[in-house]
């Protein structure tokens, strides 16, 4: 069975591991009110989806 | 390849599944709106869809055929009378799955599944309202009431200066002549 001659130092696998990124969440705004919104989901502040009140928040 | 597979198993065992389904679906004809994650919405959807369908047409089969999937009368007499009437001649698409984002705890995907014909009416009581319209009027109330509390407690101490009084006279009326002073 063929094996790795050598172990992957820790800095070959820290840098393998740069390209590991967590992304930004592409948000929208809420065409009810202005708040920051994921894109196909109701607005968690307004409670509104495509003009419609979907549920109404807590506060 | 994906070919011929259908649905989603919603992790659970045949029975499980049977059983989970015909809670949801009860819970939706009974509230017309219920809060629930993605997958369960979708995997409700096409079985409500065909209850409803069926439910326009009120006959004897139709019901035990109803009651085959939904273990719940009350929520059987609304399927066949009241939604069935307000559905009327909508010819399919009767539920709307609108997602909210992720869960809290597990990062499950949530969605809420309301009956389309009663989307307006189910909003105009909504139980949250009313908790905020507590929430103004409690902290009043609580502020009567640890009045109230304080004054019982100093009765308390007069009421146990008293029986001590018994035993130690002079003390207990310096001690009670202190409490009026506070």
């Amino acid at each position: 069975m063929p094996n790795p001659k050598r172990k992957w130092s820790k800095s070959r696998r820290d840098k393998r591991r740069t390209h590991y990124k967590a992304s930004a969440p592409a948000l929208s705004t809420c065409s009810n009110c202005g708040e920051m919104k994921l894109s196909h989901r109701a607005c968690p502040s307004c409670g509104y989806y495509a003009g419609k009140s979907i549920f109404i928040p807590e506060s | 390849m994906r070919h011929r597979v259908k649905g989603n198993k919603i992790g659970r065992t045949a029975s499980h599944r049977k059983a989970t389904l015909s809670s949801l679906a009860t819970g939706l004809i009974l509230n017309k709106k219920i809060k629930t994650t993605d997958a369960k919405a979708r995997a409700l959807r096409p079985l409500i869809e065909g209850m409803i369908t069926r439910a326009k047409v009120d006959s004897v089969h139709n019901r035990r055929i109803i009651s085959e999937s939904i273990n719940d009368k009350e929520a059987v007499k609304t399927l066949f009378s009241e939604i069935a009437e307000k559905v009327g001649d909508r010819p399919g698409g009767y539920t709307r799955i609108v997602k909210l984002g992720k869960r809290q705890g597990d990062a499950a995907d949530i969605a809420i599944i309301e009956l389309v014909d009663f989307s307006g009416s189910v909003e105009k009581k909504p139980v949250k309202k009313r908790t905020k319209k507590e929430e103004v009027t409690t902290p009043v109330k609580e502020t009567e009431e640890s009045e109230i509390k304080d004054a019982e407690v100093i009765e308390e101490t007069v009421v146990e200066t008293k029986e001590e009084s018994t035993t130690e006279a002079d003390d207990t009326e310096s001690s009670q002549q202190e409490k009026k002073d506070e």
